[in-house]
């Protein structure tokens, strides 16, 4: 009897040295996304949609109805989350948490829309659900963003726009679409994370409008899913909308 | 060894209690048959985790439905204005509440309910959460204009309505909730998904060359730009479930969805109904202002008015619309009749 209790105590102690050096080597701190937008650096939100409250570069005054984006592969050091669907009108998505980041120094970088690889048609229960889906005319897969509004036209009238970021697709011969990926990588650099941590990521909505491409909402407004063109210009102004905003360490 | 005793002793006595309970209140879980392309496409049914469907109480919801003891004066029940034949809708464009008065809307189809994700059901999102939605009709002055308490003692004095009660939720004690709870049971059981193009994406089925033509309109932004809000192949429930203006009217005499949420830029806003059986569910929009599926298709193709909340789906107002030829009208109308339904209508699990 008094050698099972023996055993037993020294195999507490192993055990319990184990975990303590385990702990030391793979000390995790859980991190929060919240994804916020702006208009050149005043925030958005839903309580500002339906108004005429924003000029873009190009001088249009719109207003913004509906403004909701995919981003994918969103990765802190070795950790992935799949995809994020923000729908800024719903309120829905912006905020989201992973847990099991290892303490130190991180990368943090993540892809707006999908990749091709990811990009699969029908594959994503959720994004059916809300109709985020691309016609397969147009090559298949997902929106990468749907943001529709309202814009003043040449003669001061109320105008629709959908500016509807896709995967670049060239339909002009139906047998034989062309397809380009215009979805990109965004990356924000390296996080020192020694605690449970919130990340802001910001998107400045302005900046769709405005670099490097001057957008013309009098010349490029609706059905511009299948305007090969107009979708490398939203790839191309896409570049700059992003940037890391406030890092708050609990 | 004492204590053994004393374990059995209580072993015995919730064994004897929980045999007893069992014996009043064993309902059978009902195995919601969900069609192949929903499971495959979309995310799950919404089942409330207080209100799962039981084969008791299914029955009991759809029996109720047909009752009109659920109106004031018993003389209309659900079905009278959410007909089978008619996809459970009512041909009228508005239909006659139990005091002889012309409701304001049209009355919506009933199908796929389960897949309202977001739960906001009728036409200007009144109510949230299928139980909710029940009682609406229930007590509303021009539908069945039922008050609550008379219609739960009528049921509970009911020679058999108690006992069906207790076998669908263990309590012979009928109560409002409980009402909307069988009610919204049975409702979440009515299901189309059957019509000749889910079985071409079944691969059962061929398109005719119009059909597919149909679409292709229909799936194309230069064209009809109907996917946006109606849903597409892997959204086969041909509605978002949510709520827009497509541009019936300059002003709006029903303000809606802006009505519910006080918010002027929701004015003129109303649910997407599915495109599921349209042949059954004449006429169209919230007050069935079109008698026909041509009318429908000419109000998008040159008949778009313009407002203030006009959804920017609607691209091309000022020019009345996409503008689709005979040809295209024809095709998109063809492609609409896919979405048919025949066996939903004959299903006699519904009939009661």
């Amino acid at each position: 009897m008094k050698k099972i209790r023996y055993i037993f105590f020294i195999s507490c102690f192993l055990l319990t040295a184990c975990s303590e050096d385990n702990d030391r080597f793979l000390e995790t701190v859980d991190v929060t996304f919240r994804f916020t937008q702006n208009w050149k650096g005043i925030p958005i939100t839903a309580s500002d949609f339906n108004e005429f409250k924003f000029t873009n570069q190009n001088g249009d005054l719109i207003g913004i109805e509906r403004l909701r984006y995919l981003v994918s592969n969103i990765t802190i050091g070795s950790v992935v989350k799949d995809y994020q669907l923000i729908d800024v009108g719903e309120g829905t998505g912006l905020e989201f948490f992973v847990d099991g980041v290892t303490k130190g120094l991180k990368t943090l970088n993540f892809t707006f829309g999908f990749t091709n690889e990811d990009n699969l048609e029908g594959s994503y229960q959720d994004l059916n659900s809300v109709s985020f889906n691309v016609p397969e005319l147009l090559g298949g897969g997902y929106h990468f963003m749907q943001f529709d509004g309202k814009y003043k036209d040449h003669n001061n009238q109320d105008a629709n726009f959908n500016y509807h970021v896709i995967r670049a697709a060239d339909n002009t011969d139906p047998t034989n679409v062309i397809l380009e990926d215009t979805s990109f990588e965004v990356d924000l650099g390296e996080l020192e994370l020694n605690s449970s941590t919130v990340i802001e990521i910001k998107m400045d909505v302005s900046e769709w409008f405005k670099n490097p491409n001057t957008w013309s909402l009098q010349q490029f407004n609706t059905r511009l899913m299948p305007n090969f063109g107009a979708q490398k210009l939203m790839e191309a102004n896409g570049q700059s909308v992003f940037s890391l905003g406030e890092i708050k360490f609990n | 060894m004492k204590n053994i005793g004393i374990y059995l002793l209580i072993f015995f006595f919730l064994m004897r209690c929980s045999s007893k309970e069992e014996e009043v209140y064993t309902p059978v879980p009902y195995a919601l048959e969900i069609p192949e392309l929903f499971a495959d496409k979309l995310i799950a049914p919404i089942i409330p985790s207080d209100n799962p469907l039981t084969e008791e109480g299914v029955a009991l919801g759809k029996k109720l439905f047909s009752d009109k003891i659920l109106s004031g004066n018993q003389t209309q029940s659900c079905a009278d204005c959410h007909k089978v034949k008619e996809a459970f809708s009512d041909s009228a464009a508005f239909s006659l509440g139990a005091q002889g008065i012309l409701g304001k809307r049209n009355s919506m189809p009933l199908f796929n309910l389960a897949w309202n994700f977001d739960e906001r059901f009728a036409w200007d999102g009144k109510e949230f959460g299928l139980e909710n939605q029940v009682i609406e009709p229930i007590v509303n002055p021009l539908e069945m204009h039922g008050d609550l308490k008379e219609i739960v003692k009528k049921l509970n004095e009911h020679n058999n309505y108690p006992a069906l009660f207790q076998s669908a939720f263990g309590s012979s004690k009928i109560s409002p909730d409980l009402v909307a709870k069988a009610v919204a049971q049975f409702m979440r059981t009515i299901i189309s998904a059957n019509s000749k193009f889910d079985n071409f994406l079944l691969g059962k089925s061929t398109l005719t060359v119009e059909e597919e033509n149909g679409f292709n309109i229909f799936m194309s932004e230069e064209k009809g730009d109907c996917f946006h809000c109606h849903g597409s192949t892997n959204n086969p429930l041909w509605t978002d479930n949510k709520f827009h203006n497509n541009g019936l009217d300059e002003r709006f005499i029903d303000l809606g969805l802006g009505a519910i949420t006080g918010d002027p830029s929701d004015n003129g806003k109303f649910k997407t109904p599915s495109l599921r059986n349209l042949i059954f569910t004449a006429p169209y929009m919230h007050d069935g202002r079109f008698s026909t599926l041509e009318e429908v298709i000419n109000h998008y193709s040159e008949g778009l008015q313009f407002s203030e909340t006009i959804d920017p789906l609607m691209k091309s107002v000022h020019q009345g619309g996409v503008d689709l030829n005979e040809e295209e009208k024809a095709a998109l109308k063809a492609f609409l009749l896919t979405l048919t339904d025949e066996e939903f209508i004959e299903n006699p699990a519904f009939e009661n």
